[in-house]
């Protein structure tokens, strides 16, 4: 974990001013995210005996974990664990699959959504999502970055610009687009149409970026693009990553945590998980003797 | 498990001297059922083609006499529909008006409401409603064509007469509003096929940038599924402009392009109706008689013109994810 970032403006959860909004934002002049915590003083993302079902069927049970700002977490474990079913609880995009029902708390900058007063709108600007295949809309290059800021009700085009040159270069697809913003998402390649989706997340101004497998699509090429960019997003976002690739999550995060069947079986430092993990079954995965 | 598994698949099949190679008694009886069966299949295809083409042919072979007895350019511009008088006016434009007044009028009233209730069973209503909804509007499309024409004499126009105070039932906007019910259900059926073959990932995309429901469906959902929501139209208007029962019931069958344009309680005549209308009493070879089929010709026309429009729409909506927008 980097500890550059200690000098950053401590915000206590949920109250920032700005009255019934917990949510301000810093700087009007540059693309960051909403709000900053000092990452030794509280988790961003924290869940509390969090259980979700599909039905009657369990995607997770009784998680306990903490997240903590301007680092990366990797979500490991064999498929259908639950490691997906816990990211798409954080923003609550689970909510589209009927069915399902969550339990216990889950607190996403200081606030549990699933309260019945949450603002999902919010919720979602605050949390980037990045899905496992690259899906941009069936737009221009321009008008899928600038969606988000459009819904949050932005028409300035100065000013739509400027959030979609920031976006774009924040995702480091600036240099490749800059002259085809014209053009549609789909002439892209599937590594930049990634990239794009990346970019279209950032300009909704998050500070948490989710990531459900984002280089599952992708060719190593690519892969290796987004890795180095999620190394440079970490500075300023708090990246959650769910990866089926090992190799991945030992190269990109400063945390890990391993799902099996539903459970959260061990949270930790990477490089512990990875060479001293605590729990045998931990140890069967990492080394690939399970799963 | 997974041992065994590998150990089974190493094993030699069973009976390894078993030749691979055909005997020439097999190799002529595989080579005669495959084309065999592949001729008789392609005739079977034939005949549903060859349907449509003998259609045209024999339309087009009655339509065309008519061209000698009587002024084409007549025929499509003017409004006087005498055909049995001793001076005979051939002038079907009343009934060209009419029918794309009817079919336009009725559109206007089942575009808005099948594309709304197409968003409504894809993206609002559960997957478990819908499935019982869907089959109940598509059983819409399996209700005899005469049934809706009696609903439209025997209910419909009573009450306009009754309580809109028109002179006649049987009006623009009875025919109108029966066909737009009919045209309903396969706006709504094609419609919510383009719509669900979105798939949940540009869902997931909007509602996790932060979109509510109603800019999800009308930024992201709809545009990307304009192609077939255009066929979806397309073919609804096929069905209105081709419908004869309820307009020929339903209409009036008046030879009169209506006037004003925007008096909704006139009568007016379709060229299915006409079709069906005078078809029983034309002696056969006379210059009504091939009006009536040259009003069929136009008839087709129209409709393979739509159709390909939709089948253009259709093709687009399938490769959708293409390369430009």
């Amino acid at each position: 974990m980097t500890t550059e970032e200690n000098d950053m403006q401590t915000q206590p959860a949920g109250k920032a001013k700005g009255g019934a909004s917990p949510f301000i934002r810093l700087d009007e002049g540059k693309l960051q995210p909403k709000r900053k915590v000092d990452m030794n003083s509280i988790a961003v993302v924290k869940s509390e005996n969090f259980n979700f079902y599909y039905g009657s069927k369990v995607g997770v049970k009784n998680i306990t974990m903490d997240i903590y700002p301007c680092s990366v977490t990797a979500i490991i474990g064999p498929s259908g664990c639950g490691k997906s079913t816990f990211i798409r609880s954080i923003n609550r995009i689970n909510d589209l699959i009927p069915h399902g029902r969550a339990e216990g708390k889950l607190f996403v900058n200081g606030h549990n959504v699933y309260e019945k007063n949450t603002n999902l709108i919010r919720l979602r600007q605050q949390t980037g999502m990045v899905f496992q295949r690259p899906n941009p809309f069936p737009k221009s290059i321009f008008d899928n970055v600038a969606y988000g800021p459009r819904l949050q009700g932005i028409r300035d085009n100065s000013e739509l610009q400027r959030i979609v040159e920031e976006s774009l270069r924040a995702a480091a697809l600036w240099d490749e687009v800059r002259d085809d913003l014209k053009n549609s998402a789909f002439a892209l390649s599937g590594g930049q149409q990634q990239r794009l989706c990346i970019a279209r997340a950032l300009a909704t101004r998050p500070n948490i970026l989710l990531m459900d497998e984002p280089c599952s699509a992708l060719d190593p090429t690519a892969t290796g693009k987004i890795e180095d960019l999620i190394d440079q997003l970490q500075k300023d976002y708090t990246i959650v990553i769910v990866t089926h690739n090992m190799q991945q999550a030992a190269r990109v995060s400063q945390r890990t945590a391993f799902f099996c069947l539903g459970e959260l079986v061990e949270y930790d430092l990477t490089s512990k998980i990875f060479s001293n993990p605590a729990k045998k079954r931990t140890e069967d995965y990492v080394t690939g003797r399970f799963g | 498990m997974k041992e065994e598994y590998l150990l089974k698949a190493a094993e030699p099949a069973a009976e390894t001297n078993q030749s691979l190679v055909l005997s020439p008694l097999q190799d002529i009886k595989g080579f005669l059922f495959l084309h065999i069966g592949r001729s008789f299949l392609f005739l079977v295809t034939c005949v549903s083609v060859l349907a449509v083409l003998l259609i045209f042919y024999f339309v087009i072979r009655q339509a065309l006499p008519f061209a000698k007895m009587a002024s084409l350019t007549q025929f499509l511009t003017d409004t006087r529909w005498q055909p049995e008088s001793d001076q005979p006016g051939f002038g079907a434009l009343p009934f060209i008006v009419g029918s794309l007044y009817v079919t336009f009028l009725s559109l206007l009233f089942a575009v808005p409401v099948g594309i709304l209730a197409a968003v409504f069973l894809s993206d609002i209503v559960s997957f478990r409603i819908r499935n019982i909804i869907k089959p109940v509007i598509e059983i819409l499309a399996a209700i005899p064509s005469v049934a809706y024409g009696f609903f439209a004499v025997l209910v419909l126009a009573p009450w306009m007469q009754k309580r809109l105070g028109f002179s006649t039932g049987t009006n623009i906007l009875n025919a109108s509003i029966i066909l737009s019910i009919m045209a309903l259900p396969t706006i709504i059926s094609v419609a919510e096929d383009a719509l669900c073959a979105i798939g949940a990932e540009l869902r997931e995309a909007s509602y996790g940038l932060g979109a509510t429901r109603v800019e999800t469906v009308f930024k992201v959902i709809i545009p990307a599924a304009h192609s077939g929501i255009i066929a979806a139209i397309v073919l609804g208007m096929m069905r209105a402009i081709g419908e004869t029962m309820v307009v020929w019931m339903a209409a009036g069958n008046a030879r009169q392009i209506p006037t004003p344009w925007w008096d909704l309680s006139q009568s007016v005549g379709t060229m299915t109706a006409v079709i069906a209308g005078d078809m029983a009493e034309t002696p056969k070879g006379s210059a009504h008689f091939h009006c009536l089929f040259m009003i069929g010709l136009l008839l087709l026309l129209f409709t393979f013109f739509l159709n390909t429009i939709s089948e253009y729409f259709l093709a687009g909506a399938k490769k959708k994810m293409g390369k430009t927008r």
